[in-house]
């Protein structure tokens, strides 16, 4: 096979192994992991080296060796979201193989590339792993399955629908034959099926859902599981960067002559809008180097913005024309006639995704191949983009994916892969860029700051009958460089508000965009996780004024919607809502949409008379719809309870001259164990057509759900945040 | 010339005295497990034991440490059978996984100290951060991982 002779080949000449198993060794023993005689297992590196062949394929999916081991390609990226897991579990479904005898490792994006997309789009962004490929991976599985049983059936001179599969063994159950996949695999691998099998439907569904420990986790407890950041290449050199601070700006000057005679500098680097000092040995000799250059920037008017400012701008936009996103109704003629009026505005930040690995690549930059070792959420996209700016043709790129240190959206810019490029070329030498934890805060493309106006109205029984949504923020797909038509709005601009689920039979939402220097971009559930604040929050006032409870008022209002009120019953419910509690506590609710899934929280807080808010309890109720793995989804929805808890109670990016002003966690603060309240997650998956995503969901209802929380508490209302800004001495 | 052990291994170090022991571990060692997130002590993902006390290698030079004894993830076990391993491994803690090297160091040094920790000693010492918010489980595998060491 050509493929095995391009790993032989060019594997060890790439690679230095720090750990003790042999080159390009990818398993290892977990002899001593409880779980090791029952689980899947993935290599402590999870990139492909060179070669995206393996020996024994049936497919670019599939492997089968003669001792039935089955090697299974995962083309998305793990971030700890679990689809490493998850996807193979499907195939698995349907392959009706042994899972302990499973080993998953990635896809080549290269390989992706040459064979026509093979692996379909790899990616992993908004919480599409799972639902955006169920269907393309369960046919993968469904079809290498009959295709071992047509082998099976050939062997045996018996028709195939006379034999079935199970755990990897083809059974002929008239005669009692039987045959292993790895004896049927070669023959397997020569036949294409006339007709492509149905793929399950989920009632048909055997091995899933299951709760399955993850894959990934052994090599995440013993330091073995590689990053991009861990990426090591012989004659490797490190590099250290600053952008300019305000984005948009240019280098205008560097004055490097400071770093004659520093230990082990080799250059620095002048990029339009930034410079790099590269160094040997360790990345700590260009960091320290590069905090002694003093760069000139042109920033041009940009480099007198400031927060304050932008907050004006975007509550003046306020009162201008805007773009309809939904119109029920006549929110106007409803307005005029209405008991009762209520109009309230809500702002939230700018923050930064701050994934504990900063941002990072390492390249090897040569004639006619280069090859990237980064964690990226978007392999494909991450080679396109260094094809470009090598200028060497995508098939000469390969882009080595690591373990992904967190992503939350901002690991699919491929602009550190750009950087480092940039700066290879120059050094001409193998280099690993790393930024700062500084540089990743500030040179973040951030969640969008934006402003919501509402306007309702209210019958004599207290409950809206019409409201409206104005919103001002800026545009992602615009720094994505996308552009839509003219009376369009983009989707996340009002994500959250225009897919509540509240009847309300004038309901209006509209838009503005104003772009402003600062880059903005796809950060946990997109729109939700900052509008759902605005939204509940400004439910929760009416009801408060209305005197109405908060989660029956929310029952009313999701009359007819069975999924809605389950999830919205079972929050409340397993959240006590209603047992009283002591002066000082409170409970608060919310619930949302995003990505076809549902997500209600009830949260318990205290606020101290000194004015802390600690958040004592989350209960948290989700409907994805369908499952494939209930421990992931589990795991997603308390760490995105935590990660939307950080921007509720301390998140803010503010702006001063036109640059962040937070660099680092002292500054940039972080929700810890200490802050971390106890989380119940209750799965309620409904079916339905479409799957749910569940790792952004979760993000939306627990600001909305703490400042409600806080309402009951004080009787103090949030309507900005971070709630950290909010003096609530004396209130509860 | 710095002489340390790690990992029960000695090593000659000839690097600039200022140089933080991350940066020793990760690019001149190559133990790549123990990993960079703030440099400012402020995360804990570097979390390494020096002479047996859990300490932020990012902002430990290596110049202090002539002589020291220095575990790191990589030096907690040969096959993931420490305690503090098997807890997060039981509880399924890691996410994205990149902070973990650091929570279970400082675990393991916390529970020498605290063998039978409440909820609040944890609250008190553990101070790593996770932007997965793996929290719930991190501290369920704490409390197991007490259980495990002390049976």
């Amino acid at each position: 096979m050509h493929g095995t002779r391009l790993a032989s080949a060019l594997s060890r000449r790439h690679f230095l192994l720090t750990a003790a198993t042999a080159a390009g060794g990818f398993m290892i023993g977990i002899g001593a992991a409880p779980r090791a005689a029952r689980a899947a297992t993935v290599p402590w590196q999870p990139w492909n080296d060179d070669n995206a062949y393996a020996a024994n394929e049936i497919d670019a999916w599939i492997a089968i060796d003669p001792d039935d081991s089955i090697l299974i390609r995962y083309q998305r990226s793990e971030m700890g979201q679990g689809s490493m897991t998850a996807l193979p579990m499907m195939i698995t479904e349907e392959l009706h193989c042994d899972w302990s005898k499973v080993r998953i490792e990635y896809a080549s994006p290269n390989r992706n590339l040459r064979e026509n997309k093979v692996y379909g789009p790899m990616v992993s962004a908004g919480s599409r792993s799972v639902r955006g490929s169920q269907k393309l991976v369960q046919q993968v599985g469904a079809s290498a399955r009959e295709r071992l049983i047509a082998a099976a059936a050939a062997r045996w001179n018996v028709p195939a629908s006379e034999c079935t599969a199970a755990q990897s063994v083809v059974t002929h159950a008239a005669s009692g034959r039987t045959l292993r996949y790895g004896e049927l695999a070669a023959d397997a691998a020569k036949i294409a099926l006339a007709k492509e099998p149905a793929i399950k439907t989920p009632d048909q569904f055997t091995f899933i859902p299951r709760p399955m420990p993850r894959v990934d986790v052994v090599h995440k407890t013993d330091g073995s599981a590689k990053f991009g950041i861990d990426a090591q290449v012989p004659g490797m050199v490190f590099a250290a960067i600053t952008a300019c601070p305000v984005p948009g700006g240019k280098l205008r000057s560097v004055d490097d002559s400071v770093l004659a005679g520093a230990p082990g500098v080799l250059q620095v680097v002048k990029l339009p809008n930034a410079v790099a000092v590269v160094a040997t040995e360790s990345f700590w000799r260009a960091k320290r180097a590069l905090s002694r250059l003093q760069p000139e920037w042109d920033v041009g008017a940009a480099g007198k913005v400031d927060s304050e400012q932008l907050s004006k701008e975007y509550r003046a936009a306020l009162d201008e024309p805007m773009v309809t996103a939904r119109n029920d109704g006549n929110v106007d003629q409803a307005m005029s006639g209405a008991a009762k009026t209520f109009e309230a505005i809500y702002e939230t930040p700018y923050l930064s995704h701050s994934p504990m690995e900063p941002m990072n690549a390492t390249v090897n930059l040569q004639a006619d191949r280069l090859d990237v070792w980064v964690g990226t959420q978007a392999a494909d996209e991450a080679l396109e983009a260094a094809a470009k700016a090598s200028g060497l043709k995508p098939e000469q790129v390969y882009v080595h994916n690591g373990f992904v240190g967190g992503g939350f959206g901002r690991r699919d810019a491929s602009d550190e892969v750009k950087q480092a490029i940039a700066i290879a070329k120059v050094v001409q030498r193998p280099v690993k860029l790393v930024w700062t934890r500084e540089e990743d805060t500030r040179q973040d493309k951030f969640r969008p700051h934006a402003v919501v106006a509402f306007k309702a109205a209210t019958g004599a029984d207290g409950m809206p009958t019409a409201w409206s949504m104005r919103v001002v923020t800026s545009s992602i797909l615009a720094s994505v460089g996308r552009r839509l038509p003219a009376g369009k709005v983009e989707p996340q601009a009002v994500n959250g508000l225009a897919n509540n689920g509240y009847s309300v039979p004038n309901t209006r939402i509209e838009a503005a965009i104003r772009n402003t220097h600062l880059p903005v971009w796809y950060w946990r559930a997109p729109g939700v996780n900052q509008h759902v604040f605005a939204i509940e929050s400004f439910l929760d006032e009416i009801a408060a004024a209305s005197h109405l409870d908060p989660y029956r008022m929310r029952r009313k209002l999701l009359a007819g919607k069975p999924d809605w009120l389950k999830v919205l019953d079972t929050a409340a419910e397993k959240g006590d809502w209603g047992k009283p509690l002591p002066a000082g506590r409170g409970r608060g609710i919310a619930i949302c949409e995003d990505d076809d899934s549902l997500c209600a929280q009830v949260v318990e807080v205290t606020v101290t008379p000194s004015g802390e808010v600690k958040v004592n309890r989350v209960t948290a109720a989700l409907d994805p719809r369908y499952m494939v793995n209930p421990l992931t989804i589990a795991e997603q929805v308390e760490g995105s309870v935590i990660f939307g808890l950080s921007a509720a109670l301390y998140g803010k990016i503010a702006i001063k001259d036109g640059a962040a002003v937070q660099g680092n966690f002292d500054t940039y603060r972080m929700v810890r164990l200490a802050e971390a309240p106890k989380i119940d997650v209750h799965l309620t998956p409904s079916g339905g057509k479409v799957w749910g995503g569940i790792a952004e969901v979760a993000t939306g209802p627990i600001s909305a759900a703490v400042a409600n929380a806080i309402f009951a508490a004080t009787g103090k209302r949030i309507r900005t945040l971070p709630i950290s800004d909010h003096d609530l001495r004396g209130s509860a | 010339m710095i002489t340390i052990e790690v990992n029960g291994t000695s090593r000659q170090i000839d690097i600039e005295p200022d140089t933080p022991l991350l940066w020793v571990l990760r690019d001149v060692i190559g133990l790549t497990g123990t990993k960079f997130g703030c440099g400012i002590a402020q995360c804990g993902a570097c979390t390494v034991h020096i002479d047996g006390r859990p300490m932020r290698s990012c902002s430990v030079p290596i110049g202090a440490l002539d002589g020291a004894k220095v575990t790191t993830i990589e030096g907690l076990s040969a096959d993931n059978s420490h305690p503090v391993q098997r807890a997060w491994i039981a509880e399924d803690v890691p996410q994205c996984g990149y902070c973990q090297s650091g929570q279970i160091m400082a675990t393991v040094a916390f529970l020498k100290i605290f063998p039978n920790p409440t909820d609040a000693d944890i609250d008190a010492n553990i101070t790593n951060i996770c932007r997965c918010g793996t929290y719930e489980r991190l501290r369920r595998a704490i409390h197991r991982a007490a259980d495990m060491l002390k049976a």
